[in-house]
């Protein structure tokens, strides 16, 4: 927290509002230069001399080209941010252009997330926020100035409207272009403080039902370029067979056979396998079958059984003597539990999951001495430099990041695995860009997954059936470990992002929280809400096991456990009502759970059906009513939910990887099993805005709710069978049928 | 060499016969608007037109097309006027995107032969097209509209 609260002391420092020589931000698409009537679009940035500060320029036709810092992934980012600034500089939403973001963390790093351009955590609209509708704030002021200037008038008496500044006494105006075209900067250049910003009842793009995004028209047909698509001229292919299993080393490599395809130009042994370059994408792919290698045998990784690897956890969880690192302690949880009349004494499991974005790993890279050029779908441009410049053997300065679309992200792409690959191979070749491509079966086989993990959790009830202490085990390797180490060893060894999540808004007297830190070596990473995605699913489904033991209704449970948290409880009611929670059905339950995580809340209700012969479970439809505080575009919230729940339901039900002997069995599509349209339930949203509020994050908070609701839904469905394993695979739900 | 048309343009490629037309397409020809997701056919990303039926261009060689006319996401229409195009966005369907296209050319090959499909129409002709960002409902709606307003 510390660390945080310094970078967004940092980031509001004044380097932000100084004159800054900006780099033309790159273009990442073609599309949308259509001229669409609803809004503004992405485009190549417009050259201009006009430019307040490093996040935008004003053309003289009027036409303003805003920096986007963040990845867009399919979050809606690059409208998201754009608008913030547009708000507060009176901006013509149809006049603005949207460029992506250079990769300079100086400038453009995310004040509320390490000072980074780094695209997770549900961080960006929160993180931003608040810098840039200061730079919004602060461009107005100094187009006033430079007007004022103009006019020969007090800059008091200016106003303005969108895209022009109005001076009402003499009836004069001047469009922004025109202030742009003639005008000068100011100097010095008027600071922004919160009392320029817009106050919430002018607001005319925040919170708008009717501004439509930036990205869609360009994906749509075909525009769109994402960084499997990059082109370039005299770019070469490349491809990488990577070691089966993690940790190996190609020990001997016969590449004869391998060389006779027709365009292969070099074959490359990497630390971690070997790589392939060629003048056709089909040539490097082939080539790759047509290798022969032998591996070596050494690495840990060989001993790595998934299933047996989670009973372990499982059994870690129940040994109470095994003490690991305290997470979170609010009074003697233990203590309250050992005097309870009730304990509630239960444990939840998941298996590993994969990222699947609909893009495979890739990425391009030139290399030419000691400068690199990259193009990837990267979440974190900051990172991909300085990996990019470890590989190539430079300085993070002198690696140039392009930041393209990303065909989804989820934490995959906050990985460097797929950078390394095409710097490595463009080191190979000097002065000729390499684009990599990896396979659907390597983007499986060699995921970060999310953890493997086991929680214990204990619930002591009093003879009322009122909570008295809560202790919640996590039994997990670590992600942190890996990916931030100094970060893992400054909290003592407790990865808060493994037990993310775990930390509540319910009211319970006593707390505790353990982190029991299990080290198989497996790389282990960032998937779609992270922790939280599966610390709630054990904490909604005790809190479903608790209402049964205390015979409440789970509905009245949470909003008594809620009661001095108003906006808890309007979501939880507003859900209900949605669902008409009150009523039976035929053949089928609806089951509820609530998250506050991410800094929103969030409430779903489940309506499921279930085939006994089969196993299988039927999500029908979901109601979710979320309140994330300031809701800069409600209706990409409506879609991130929906993305929340569809891949919430789909991880809940089938997703699942399984390693055996460090190997991964699953491949693609046909193994890994993720929700189609026919699987897919019905979902109805309602967005709750509380503008007096702090924003809450949005990208990941549609997912944690989703699959205890679904489980809470078959036990009322079945008269309390509990599913406690993701995912609920049919002869997972079998055995509990038939316990 | 092999001949064929696309988008209403005669090629002719010297790529070799069992070329998969996925990379013809992206790589050769430079339409990256039709994408790789899979490779085995099994996520509709790379859905093109082969003489007008919905064709997985990863699995289909590129002598399976000779003398044939492709029409990819490029040539559905001249200026993204395509009724199905206007309803994604009025819809604002896409996310990250990337299954877009696959899911819009199969899309247009339902309502070709079948202009005003059932909800279960609809489910079961896109159902080999999977959306990682799950905005099956949003297509759904943007199919519905698209039949309505055509």
């Amino acid at each position: 927290m510390t660390q945080r609260l310094q970078l967004h002391t940092r980031a509001l420092s004044r380097r932000s509002f100084l004159i800054t020589v900006c780099a033309t931000g790159i273009a990442v698409a073609f599309g949308g230069l259509l001229q669409d009537a609803s809004g503004a679009s992405m485009a190549p940035a417009v050259e201009g001399g006009y430019r307040p500060n490093a996040w935008l320029t004003i053309a003289a036709d009027g036409t303003l080209t805003i920096m986007s810092p963040a990845s867009e992934m399919g979050q809606g980012i690059m409208t998201t941010l754009p608008l913030l600034i547009a708000e507060d500089m009176d901006a013509d939403w149809h006049k603005v252009r949207v460029v992506q973001a250079p990769s300079d963390a100086e400038k453009y790093g995310n004040p509320g997330f390490y000072g980074v351009q780094l695209t997770g955590g549900s961080e960006s609209t929160r993180g931003y926020y608040g810098m840039l509708r200061l730079v919004g704030a602060q461009t107005r002021k100094i187009i006033l100035a430079s007007a004022a200037d103009m006019l020969n008038v007090p800059v008091s008496e200016l106003t303005t409207v969108p895209n022009r500044v109005v001076h009402a006494r003499s009836g004069r105006s001047l469009d922004y272009g025109e202030v742009a075209a003639v005008g000068t900067l100011p100097d010095p250049l008027p600071q922004a403080t919160d009392a320029d910003l817009k106050p919430s009842d002018q607001w005319r793009y925040i919170g708008k039902l009717t501004i439509p995004r930036v990205d869609i028209p360009s994906k749509v047909d075909g525009t769109a370029i994402f960084g499997i698509d990059v082109q370039l001229p005299d770019m070469l292919y490349g491809a990488v067979l990577r070691a089966p299993v993690q940790g190996e080393q190609p020990e001997t490599i016969n590449d004869t056979e391998a060389r006779t395809v027709p365009g292969i130009t070099h074959i490359v042994p990497l630390p971690y396998g070997v790589g392939i370059i060629g003048e056709t994408v089909e040539a490097t792919r082939q080539a790759k079958d047509l290798l022969d290698v032998t591996w070596t045998t050494s690495s840990r990784i060989r001993n790595y059984n998934s299933d047996r690897l989670l009973e372990a956890y499982r059994s870690v969880g129940r040994d109470l003597a095994q003490t690991g690192v305290s997470a979170a302690t609010e009074a003697d949880a233990q203590a309250a539990i050992s005097k309870a009349a009730t304990v509630i004494e239960v444990d939840y499991m998941s298996d590993h999951v994969h990222h699947a974005t609909m893009e495979p790993m890739n990425a391009t890279a030139l290399v030419m001495g000691d400068t690199v050029e990259v193009w990837a779908p990267t979440q974190g441009p900051t990172g991909t430099q300085g990996f990019a410049a470890e590989v190539a053997g430079t300085t993070p300065d002198k690696v140039k990041v392009n930041t393209t679309l990303l065909g989804g992200g989820f934490g995959r792409k906050a990985e460097a695995d797929f950078i390394i690959d095409a710097v490595s191979l463009a080191k190979a070749v000097q002065g000729r860009p390499v684009k990599v491509i990896w396979s659907r079966e390597d983007d499986v086989r060699h995921g970060k997954y999310r953890p493997l993990e086991a929680q214990h959790v204990q619930v002591g009830l009093d003879a009322d059936g009122n909570i008295v202490g809560w202790r919640h085990r996590i039994v997990a390797d670590s992600i942190f470990a890996r990916t931030m180490p100094q970060l893992f060893e400054s909290e003592g060894g407790h990865d808060s992002v493994v037990t993310e999540g775990a930390h509540f808004n319910y009211a319970v007297p006593a707390h505790q929280i353990e982190y029991i830190r299990q080290d198989n070596g497996l790389d282990i990473g960032f998937w779609f809400a992270v922790g939280v995605g599966y610390t709630r699913f054990g904490i909604e489904c005790v809190i479903d096991e608790i209402a049964t033991a205390k015979g409440v209704d789970p509905v009245a449970l949470r909003l008594e456990l809620l009661k001095d948290q108003p906006r808890a409880r309007k979501v939880v009611e507003t859900v209900a009502q949605m669902a008409e929670w009150d009523r039976q059905r035929d053949g089928r339950a609806l089951g509820v759970a609530y998250s506050d995580a991410f800094g929103s809340h969030c409430a779903e209700i489940a309506e499921v059906s279930l085939d006994r012969e089969t196993g299988e479970i039927r999500v029908h439809t979901v109601w979710c009513a979320v309140d994330p505080g300031i809701a800069v575009q409600p209706r990409n919230i409506e879609a991130l939910m929906i993305t929340g729940i569809t891949g919430g339901a789909s991880h809940a039900l089938f997703e699942q990887i399984n390693i055996v002997d460090g190997e991964v069995q699953e491949s693609n599509f046909d193994t890994y099993r993720v929700m189609r349209m026919s699987e897919a339930p019905d979902i109805q949203v309602t967005v709750i805005p509380t503008p007096e509020n702090p924003i809450g994050g949005i990208g990941q908070v549609g997912l944690p709710p989703i699959g205890p609701a679904i489980a809470n839904a078959v036990a009322r469905l079945t008269g309390g069978v509990r599913l406690r394993h993701y995912p609920f695979l049919p002869e997972r739900v079998l055995k509990a049928l038939n316990a | 060499m092999t001949a064929f048309t696309i988008n209403g343009r005669a090629v002719d490629l010297a790529a070799a016969p069992d070329t998969p037309l996925l990379w013809v397409i992206r790589e050769h020809l430079k339409l990256t608007g039709t994408k790789f997701g899979c490779g085995i056919a099994q996520c509709g990303a790379c859905t093109v037109h082969v003489d007008g039926e919905p064709t997985r261009s990863c699995v289909t060689l590129l002598q399976d097309v000779a003398g044939m006319e492709v029409t990819t996401i490029e040539g559905l229409s001249q200026d993204a006027s395509h009724p199905l195009q206007q309803a994604w966005i009025a819809e604002q369907v896409p996310q990250c995107g990337y299954c877009q296209s696959g899911q819009i050319m199969q899309a247009a090959a339902l309502l070709k032969s079948n202009p005003n499909p059932t909800r279960d129409q609809i489910v079961e002709y896109m159902d080999g097209n999977i959306c990682r960002c799950g905005t099956y409902v949003r297509i759904i709606s943007a199919i519905q509209r698209a039949a309505r307003e055509a």
